[in-house]
């Protein structure tokens, strides 16, 4: 789960990690203008997205007083930035920047620990940076035997000045480096990053902007999750929204063939097939593992209602998942969802798949049919929802 | 031979529910030596459906049926705790099928248990390993493949098996095939499986399946390339048609937005080819392409 800026720093807060001075989170041109009003002085009024780059988008912008403060905010509320809509601003103080750096951490994939990156070159386009003069950007690499206790102060000492952060920074920097670190555990994230991190003129460091991920399965140990799935921060995709509500893997995509599957990865290489085959899929849709008759049904459902899909290719490989669990799924749900235009066409291997094929068959669903195969499966899911457009 | 199980691999399963019990049955129906399972509470009963006995630790199963393995089905929240256990207790292979384990516990868990335990871990969130006729660790549906010559690996569970599937039609079989899972920290990864069928002299061909996200696959494209050239290798990658930024539904499959490069499917293809590895565009051009190979 992805928070934006105002969450991050939320979460930084509590956590010791210094911020600037708290602002307001405003859904109106009104609420900003009183915002900044009670503020007071300069202020910064912020899109509050889950994307990068919003400051080159035009998302982000200084304002001197509340009348000043409204009319920047009509530019960036609605603003579409790479596709997420700005739905919400962040008014907070500005600060006075003397440098900026760029830091974060997160899980190293490669090594199976935790990475630091460090730059003292901040603020721009830190992969631009990484790309042009590598040097400037230290990555470290550390395992939960080097960080029992937490980042020890000295290697977050060591690390900063590796990557050039001014001395007369320094201290302070790694004294925020060492609490972000216990943030990064404490709070199950999966990566803080703070740029800039900047330095102000009396010598203070603090994040400036705050982009935090957490770990979804993480949840059951942290009550407060659901309290950051604000709703409305962004014009989230209704289905998807509605898959989120639902516990679904469910993303929307641009085609005409609804697609559902068991496992990530057969999903993938069914959207696959299908382009492949001169379709393009309308979605992605995991039903995971031992997946129920209710979830399929809710799958179902969900997928169908997606007026763009004119066929459903439901593909399952049974492994954990039980093809007639599967099989009585489809039918609960053709079921429940009643009258419905478009041909399912299922293809049905593995775990018990015999079975899930004879409950199908002695349904005899007028939209359902068989495929033997994946690859006339998709072939057949094509052709329909070719018919059907 | 097949690598990291075989006939002589003894398993004890942790976690004994309604999904643990349904696997370790079928596992054990199909010659795989299930010797006992583990549960707090039970230890000194009869895992009535199995016929074998229950014990509360992995410590005792061990010391009282010699078990080596250990299968690890307990809900996400206890992994980390159980996989430390079967540690503990010395089991020398670790398979944990359990999806959703936080990543932060896996890399603490990754830490003792391998990097400083020596223990070979595989998953979390995986389908485990089969060496068909030999044995079947997890919850790969063994009847739909048959003993043969190609390794295979793969970082997706309803994948694998479609694969294996292509495979098994054309008459090929598997000398083993290890699911390693799709999370972003995992016990095994894809060099150090195709490492060991490199070494393993049934194993005359290797295929593995990756997807987006991460660069797991470059890595062992380049391994392959640089150690066993002339090993007939087919890979395929997941996730051709996937919109960069969106998670597509494994923690770890996922096109950075501006990201490292080499993370979409289509530049994954690109690398391994420039590394002279056959790359399909789906499963059963992963099939053709090796039947092609194998000559």
């Amino acid at each position: 789960m992805d928070l934006v800026e105002y969450q991050g720093k939320q979460l930084f807060r509590r956590n010791g990690v210094p911020v600037p001075a708290e602002g307001r989170v405003c859904r109106t041109i009104d609420e900003v203008e009183t915002a900044a009003r009670e503020l007071g002085g300069t202020v910064v009024v912020k899109a509050q997205v889950k994307t990068g780059g919003r400051g080159k988008a035009g998302g982000v912008k200084l304002a001197n007083d509340a009348d000043e403060a409204r009319s920047v905010s009509e530019d960036i509320l609605g603003l579409d930035i790479k596709g997420h809509t700005v739905n919400v601003v962040y008014v907070e103080p500005a600060s006075d920047i003397a440098e900026e750096y760029y830091l974060s951490v997160m899980h190293d994939r490669v090594n199976k620990g935790y990475l630091v990156i460090c730059s003292a070159k901040g603020g721009v386009d830190i992969e631009e940076v990484n790309r042009t003069d590598p040097d400037a950007v230290v990555k470290v690499s550390l395992t939960p035997n080097d960080t029992t206790d937490g980042l020890q102060r000295d290697r977050a000492l060591d690390i900063l000045t590796q990557a050039a952060i001014p001395e007369d920074g320094r201290e302070a920097a790694a004294d925020l480096l060492v609490t972000l670190f216990d943030a990064f555990r404490a709070e199950d994230a999966t990566l803080c990053e703070v740029n800039p991190l900047i330095k102000t003129p009396d010598g203070r460091v603090i994040a400036l902007d705050a982009k935090v991920s957490l770990d979804n399965n993480a949840a059951f140990r942290h009550g407060d999750y659901d309290e950051w799935k604000v709703a409305g921060l962004e014009a989230d995709d209704p289905l998807e929204a509605e898959a989120k509500e639902k516990d679904i893997q469910y993303v929307k995509l641009d085609g005409q063939v609804g697609v559902l599957g068991n496992g990530a990865g057969l999903v993938m290489a069914t959207l696959d097939v299908v382009a492949q085959h001169g379709g393009q899929a309308a979605n992605f849709l995991d039903v995971g593992g031992g997946a129920s008759a209710d979830a399929m049904a809710a799958s179902l459902g969900l997928v169908l209602k997606d007026p763009s899909v004119k066929s459903v290719f439901v593909n399952i490989f049974g492994g954990i998942t039980r093809g007639e669990e599967v099989a009585n799924g489809i039918v609960e749900a053709t079921r429940r969802l009643g009258d419905f235009p478009q041909k399912l066409v299922i293809r049905l291997d593995g775990t018990n798949a015999e079975q899930g094929r004879r409950i199908l068959e002695e349904a005899d669903l007028p939209n359902v049919i068989s495929a033997p195969t994946m690859d006339e499966a998709a072939e057949l899911a094509v052709a329909l929802a070719k018919e059907a457009s | 031979m097949s690598i990291y199980i075989g006939s002589d691999t003894k398993v004890v399963v942790q976690g004994i529910g309604s999904q643990g019990t349904f696997h370790a049955k079928r596992n054990l129906d199909y010659g795989t030596q299930i010797v006992a399972g583990t549960h707090p509470k039970k230890g000194g009963t009869t895992w009535e459906e199995l016929g074998k006995p229950v014990y509360a630790t992995v410590q005792e199963a061990v010391e009282a049926e010699d078990a080596n393995t250990s299968m690890v089905m307990v809900p996400a929240p206890f992994t980390k705790d159980a996989v430390l256990e079967a540690h503990e207790a010395g089991i020398d292979t670790i398979v944990v099928i359990t999806e959703g384990v936080p990543v932060h516990d896996m890399t603490e868990v990754y830490d003792v248990v391998v990097r400083r335990g020596g223990r070979r871990l595989i998953g979390p969130n995986c389908p485990g390993l089969i060496s068909p006729g030999k044995s079947n660790v997890g919850i790969i549906p063994a009847d739909i493949t048959m003993p043969g010559k190609v390794g295979l690996v793969s970082r997706s569970g309803t994948l694998t098996y479609q694969i294996m599937h292509e495979l098994a039609q054309a008459g090929i079989g598997i000398s083993t095939c290890v699911g390693i899972g799709g999370d972003p920290v995992i016990g095994t990864q894809f060099i150090e499986v195709i490492e060991a069928f490199a070494e393993d002299p049934e194993t005359e061909a290797i295929a593995f399946v990756g997807e987006i996200g991460g660069s797991e696959e470059q890595r062992a494209g380049e391994w392959i390339a640089a150690n066993i050239p002339d090993t007939p290798v087919v890979g395929y990658i997941a996730g051709y048609e996937a919109p960069p930024g969106k998670q597509m539904g494994h923690a770890g499959a996922i096109v950075k937005e501006g990201g490292p490069g080499g993370e979409s499917a289509a530049e994954k293809k690109q690398i391994l080819e420039s590394l002279g590895i056959a790359v399909a565009m789906n499963p059963s051009e992963a099939a053709s392409l090796m039947i092609q190979r194998l000559g």
